[in-house]
């Protein structure tokens, strides 16, 4: 290896950077347990988290839905409250790829925010990439899993825009011990979310996440996990509504954002346990 | 576009791609396809050292040309004309009906056979020399079975890949006098067109093919093709019409040769199609065979308005057709769906600035931003970004619901006000736990989710914040 100069972002490893933790409007709405597990899994790798109490969303429903003024808008407050962290660490690929890769795209013909935008970009982190990458974390291994069957579904923002697929393994690997980590036949193909295309052509977005629902049968996984929200949200429903019983519970998966298993922090029921259903309007 | 806007049905998207998720023998086509082109692509890129380069290389040839396009379409059009043959200029698809009617008047043609062009399909060219009383013979396979069906392509490189073998047998049973013969397999099938083609070749008094490439250089258009009827259509009758597109110029044949490494690939995952023919112009006296006329017919359509401009890099794309084998959406509700005659998200993209936005302002709107369409295209067309940049543009021309740009607009200003942010959660958390509201929800709000799915319920001990918010609260008390 070349020696190379030690520089501010090398130092920041070596020591307990100061990480605000992004929980994404997704989480904090439905899933506050994979937030805490977050929590969880950055103060085990060193880390001194905060939480800005003033954060939102990223903006990403107006930005792909023809709202782009909005969408800087919203960037624009975002940058200012996440600016003076040492890194952002985000629970979600899709929201990691809309600060990192979409935000200095949003300010590209200002001079002034691009470079805003783009110093953000270079400090914010999707969870399990940053821990793999930037902390070589520390894992807590636990046996809560043994046995079980976990997948990993790759959201395609985590696949394709962060080409982050190894971190999460890696993780499931070393923390989950006894688990094995079993793979669905085709890991390319999108669950059919999409953020709004999930209500806008609800017909396609069901097909796309029935297939993904046979692809996880067919891998015999009774624990499905994922780096983002949205996709979960859809998988979980899918199966929900598939392995529902008349008292409408569901016994098929356990379904969980990946801190939530990397963090041994289940005490929140599986997503597809807990639906909507369960509150009778009749 | 007078004469694409009959027939454009792109406006349609939600109600066809509706009908085609319950059409069984589509799915049933559809989902036999599935999977086929993607596995020969991966395994035609695994197969070369580095299938990134060869994108390089072919993204540079495009880059290259699409930046002196006006220069290389003149020294095409010279070397034609230097080989014996004409170039003629079609701004829109009714001028390229008209060349091709008038070349085919003067020579007082009867029959036409033609190759696969979907410049020809963009210009309804099929319809116009019929209306004229002109015969019209589709000589790829694939084309044959849609000519008989009278449909539409629904792929761009497999346009009848929507039919299954069976209704191709019924379309030949009922076309063909067949006698006791039974079709039961494909290579049957194969023979019975090959039969009845044969003999149109020979009697043809025109033949039209597209073309891949048109080679500046040399003067000639380059068509790559499995069937080899592309050859027969060209060199058998009497005059050879080639329809082609501005952007699919390139500067000479090496340049050629980059895109072609790319091409075949992408495609079908072969490292080269069966046949990569090169026509250079008319017959030469001391030549065996050959054409007397050969004409290159170059269209627009709206082209040249996007050099220049967001969605400049369209005009790199070469019609491999990996983004629609790739795309979630393409694969589950077929081409015809699209509407029109580029189907997938190329045709997301080419549909709305080749015919109208507000005709076909779904094609946008149909994707998950999955990103697989960019990641395989051999040029790196930034596909989603392009879609995003449209659905700007349908927001901006208020081609969206009224009550969805409000919405929205109402959610990002919340995002920049925290405090009505975390009130609208509370109030969205308590919501899915009334009964009343929660009934809104699952039978308005979010109906068509709840069709098939459920929604997770969030957290009864509140939002994130909400908890976090606690938590802080009761440490800080704690500790004075």
């Amino acid at each position: 290896m070349d020696e190379v100069a030690p520089n501010a972002s090398q130092d920041l490893e070596r020591t307990s950077p100061h990480v605000a933790l992004f929980v994404t409007c997704l989480v904090n709405q439905f899933r506050p347990s994979a937030a805490f597990a977050s929590i969880k899994l950055l103060e085990q790798a060193g880390c001194k988290v905060s939480v800005p109490k003033a954060q939102t969303c990223c903006g990403q429903p107006g930005y792909n839905n023809g709202l782009e003024k909005e969408a800087i808008k919203t960037a624009k407050s975002v940058i200012k409250l996440l600016e003076d962290h040492d890194y952002v660490v985000v629970p979600s690929g899709s929201c990691t790829g809309m600060i990192t890769k979409h935000y200095p795209k949003l300010f590209s013909d200002d001079k002034v925010w691009h470079k805003k935008a783009t110093k953000l970009a270079n400090k914010t982190w999707e969870l399990c990439q940053f821990l793999v990458e930037k902390r070589k974390a520390e894992i807590i291994p636990h046996i809560a899993l043994s046995g079980q069957k976990v997948t990993y579904h790759d959201s395609c923002s985590c696949k394709r825009e962060l080409k982050n697929t190894e971190a999460p393994r890696q993780l499931i690997q070393k923390s989950c011990k006894g688990a094995s980590l079993v793979e669905l036949k085709d890991t390319e193909t999108c669950c059919g979310f999409g953020g709004t295309f999930s209500t806008k052509f609800s017909d396609i977005s069901a097909r796309l996440v029935s297939d993904k629902a046979s692809d996880i049968k067919d891998s015999h996984a009774n624990v499905i996990v994922s780096a983002d929200l949205g996709c979960l949200i859809n998988i979980a429903g899918i199966t929900a509504r598939q392995h529902i019983d008349s008292l409408g519970y569901t016994h098929a998966y356990e379904v969980r954002h990946i801190a939530e298993i990397l963090a041994d922090n289940r005490d929140a029921p599986s997503m597809s346990y807990n639906t909507t259903s369960i509150i009778t309007t009749d | 576009m007078p004469s694409t806007a009959p027939h454009n049905q792109a406006a349609f998207f939600r109600a066809k791609s509706s009908d085609a998720l319950l059409d069984d023998s589509l799915q049933a086509a559809l989902n036999h396809a599935k999977g086929g082109f993607i596995k020969k692509r991966a395994e035609a890129i695994a197969d070369v050292d580095s299938f990134e380069s060869y994108k390089q290389q072919a993204q540079l040839v495009k880059n290259h040309t699409i930046n002196n396009l006006d220069y290389y379409l003149h020294l095409f059009e010279q070397n034609v004309e230097k080989n014996g043959g004409q170039v003629h200029w079609a701004s829109t698809p009714e001028q390229l009906n008209n060349i091709i009617l008038h070349i085919c008047e003067r020579r007082d043609a009867k029959t036409v056979t033609k190759g696969k062009s979907m410049v020809s399909e963009e210009a309804y060219l099929n319809a116009s020399l019929e209306a004229a009383g002109i015969n019209v013979t589709e000589t790829d396979l694939g084309e044959y079975i849609i000519q008989l069906a009278k449909e539409p392509p629904s792929h761009i490189i497999a346009p009848a890949i929507h039919k299954t073998r069976q209704q191709v047998e019924a379309l030949f049973k009922e076309a063909h006098d067949l006698g006791d013969r039974q079709l039961d397999r494909i290579a049957e099938l194969v023979d019975e067109a090959r039969s009845q083609l044969r003999q149109k070749f020979l009697d043809a008094d025109v033949g039209i093919t597209g073309a891949n490439m048109l080679i500046a250089d040399t003067g000639s258009a380059m068509i790559v093709t499995n069937e080899g009827n592309g050859d027969l259509t060209a060199t058998l009758p009497k005059v050879h019409i080639i329809t082609a597109s501005i952007e699919k110029v390139v500067p000479d044949l090496e340049s050629a040769s980059a895109i072609l490494r790319v091409l075949a690939r992408s495609a079908t995952g072969q490292a080269i199609t069966s046949y990569t023919s090169l026509f250079s112009g008319p017959r030469n006296v001391d030549d065996l065979d050959g054409p007397d006329e050969f004409h290159v017919v170059i269209l627009d359509n709206q082209r040249s308005q996007m050099l220049n401009g967001p969605y400049e890099d369209m005009l790199k794309c070469i019609r491999c057709g990996a983004c629609l084998n790739h795309c979630p959406v393409y694969s589950t509700v077929g081409g015809h769906a699209y509407g029109w005659v580029y189907p997938g998200p190329m045709g997301a993209v080419l549909t709305p600035l080749m015919t109208s936005l507000k005709q076909s302002k779904d094609l946008p709107n149909a994707s998950t931003f999955c990103g697989r369409c960019e990641e395989v295209c051999p040029m790196g067309i930034p596909i989603p970004e392009m879609l995003r940049q449209l659905r700007n543009q349908e927001h901006k021309e208020h081609l969206t619901p009224l009550i969805s740009r409000l919405s929205l607009a109402a959610y990002m200003w919340l995002t920049r006000h925290h405090r009505l942010f975390h009130w609208a959660t509370k109030l969205t958390h308590w919501a899915i736990r009334n009964a009343t509201s929660n009934s809104i929800i699952k039978t308005r709000l979010l109906k068509h989710w709840f069709e098939a799915r459920e929604l997770p319920l969030d957290d009864e001990k509140g939002t994130f914040l909400t908890q976090y918010d606690k938590i802080i609260k009761s440490t800080v008390k704690g500790q004075q």
